[in-house]
């Protein structure tokens, strides 16, 4: 499987399969990598670490800010899979690579394709977008 | 796909201009492939969000750009930051939290920009574009003006994003920038169970916002069945409401928006994939769905409500100042009302701003109650007439909301219990 990369990089880790849009700005605490948007069914999830599948972004342009400090805390997600382009979440990954070398790759899958990742299965992803699944944990 | 360049830009991408305008190229062409853009185009205006804090790595970014000597290359104006640089002492919050939010706000000061401090910039009469007009806006409601009210072209730009954009000049050949991207690909119609009353009721828009935003996602969508030439203040709180609970940038109100005379100029002459109706039971869920207090009986105490959330605009002050009439807010309330200083300005200019403080209306600029401790805390539920205010307060502040029209917040804060006007959305 390829994925269209808006930011490259490899990186590993678990799938957070979120089930509805998130807007960082106010859905993510850049502290602890928690969900703390009240309308979020995934609230008190943390981020850290995972591979983030995010069927689409939401609402505010403050979200580039909140994942940038979130890898400065050093609880950025390892990798985030949309099922549409976001620029606000690339351009957040790209900042945080430029001051801190941080690798957060952002890539858009087929919203089908993004749909068949299951919760929980770890996710390795390459910097030309390729992507391999592994059975569930 | 390679996106391309024209030699000024090769010349920023290889530091000619110093290695902060550099930065701002490499994030513009992030911004590209993000858009599928084959190409940049020149803007003429930027407004820009970065300026407001949100921990150590804000303040990184604009001292990278400092260091490597950028500036804007087009008028921009800033948006809400932490701090009321002219009233610092409404904060409640620590010294350090401030300190850093004020350096934030000054250090994009430095980069060119001009100090507006506001959500709101298509307030400014010198600050907004005109139709057609290519810039580069963040935050979202402002966005989502700018493209739907004023027919000016933005996509949808975020933190630092604003500023590579407005240090470059340019911005992605792509999305709402273009003609295509702008067409309606959803209609949503408001149904005939929809009372004449909440269709002239200011407290409709906000909640039609949040309507808007869970259908629509991130796609265009005209709104038909509006009553036509709606005001700005409420086109503001439709896509306000709309850029928090979806992804909005654009939408044609049809018979009020520019590119909307009618509903066949906003599909641009296409069929729409999907059309829907918009019905009175959906609105009155998404109205209860802000109050994150429940449900809260009229007569109950309220301990403060906050207005102007996107910031107020004259004609707002205006409409509060005659609804308070010769009443004044009770001692037990805190009623805020958040505007821009520009607006202030003109406000104080007017006896406007002298007889909100008469009556005890506390004005706030360039920030918003909901973006730190500036509300008096209160374990009492927080009222407001904004489905933004409503809908990031209770993560932002743990505030517990009441949402209701402008009239019930204001006669909440005059009786210091909560007032409703009972029959406005046809419950009874």
């Amino acid at each position: 499987m390829r994925a269209r990369t808006l930011h490259a990089g490899a990186a590993r880790g678990r799938a957070l399969v979120l089930v509805e849009p998130l807007s960082l700005w106010g859905g993510l605490d850049p502290a602890s990598g928690e969900v703390i948007d009240p309308h979020h069914p995934q609230r008190g999830t943390s981020v850290a670490g995972r591979v983030l599948v995010l069927p689409a972004a939401r609402g505010s342009s403050s979200s580039s800010s909140v994942l940038a400090e979130a890898a400065r805390a050093g609880v950025a997600p390892a990798a985030i899979l949309l099922g549409e382009p976001d620029l606000i979440l690339a351009v957040g990954a790209a900042v945080a690579q430029e001051l801190y070398g941080a690798v957060i790759p952002v890539a858009v899958l087929a919203p089908e394709a993004l749909a068949a990742i299951p919760d929980g299965v770890e996710v390795d992803i390459g910097p030309d977008g390729s992507l391999i699944v592994a059975g569930p944990l | 796909m390679a996106v391309a360049l024209d030699d000024r830009d090769r010349a920023l991408l290889a530091g000619e201009q110093g290695d902060a305008a550099a930065l701002a190229m490499r994030l513009v062409l992030v911004a590209a492939e993000s858009l599928r853009a084959e190409r940049l185009i020149p803007i003429t205006r930027a407004h820009v969000d970065s300026c407001l804090y949100h921990g150590q790595a804000t303040l990184d970014f604009v001292d990278r750009l400092r260091e490597g000597d950028a500036r804007v290359s087009v008028p921009t104006t800033l948006n809400v930051g932490t701090l009321d640089l002219l009233h610092p002492e409404l904060w409640r919050g620590d010294a350090e939290t401030a300190a850093r939010g004020r350096r934030l706000m000054e250090a994009y000061r430095a980069l060119g920009c001009r100090p507006t401090y506001t959500c709101a910039p298509y307030q400014l009469p010198d600050a907004r574009p005109s139709l057609g007009e290519q810039v580069a806006w963040a935050e979202s409601n402002a966005i989502v003006f700018c493209n739907s009210v004023l027919g000016a072209r933005t996509e949808r730009y975020g933190d630092f994003t604003d500023i590579a954009c407005a240090i470059t000049g340019r911005v992605p050949d792509a999305g709402l920038h273009q003609t295509d991207g702008r067409r309606a690909t959803l209609v949503l119609r408001i149904g005939p169970d929809v009372p004449e009353r909440l269709l002239e009721a200011d407290a409709l828009y906000p909640v039609l916002g949040v309507v808007l935003g869970r259908r629509a996602g991130g796609r265009v969508a005209a709104l038909g069945g509006l009553p036509p030439n709606l005001s700005e203040d409420r086109l503001k709180a439709v896509g306000a409401a709309a850029a928090s609970s979806g992804a909005v940038a654009m939408f044609h109100a049809v018979g009020s928006t520019p590119e909307a005379p009618t509903l066949a100029d906003a599909l641009g002459g296409v069929s729409p994939a999907l059309e829907l109706e918009i019905g009175l039971a959906e609105l009155r869920e998404a109205r209860d769905a802000l109050s994150s207090a429940g449900s809260v009986a009229p007569g109950a105490p309220i301990g403060a409500v906050s207005l102007g959330t996107p910031h107020a605009s004259l004609a707002e002050l205006q409409g509060i100042t005659d609804e308070l009439g010769a009443d004044r807010v009770a001692p037990e309330v805190e009623l805020l009302v958040s505007t821009s200083r520009d607006v202030l300005a003109a406000a104080e200019e007017q006896g406007l701003a002298t007889r909100l403080r008469d009556a005890g209306v506390e004005l706030l600029v360039d920030t918003c109650s909901y973006l730190g401790p500036i509300l008096r805390p209160t374990p009492l539920p927080v009222m407001t007439d904004s489905a933004k205010w409503a809908w990031y307060a209770p993560a932002n502040i743990g505030a517990s909301v009441v949402f209701g029209s402008r009239r019930e917040c204001l006669r909440t804060a005059v009786e210091g219990r909560l007032w409703r006007d009972a029959g406005l959305w046809g419950d009874r």
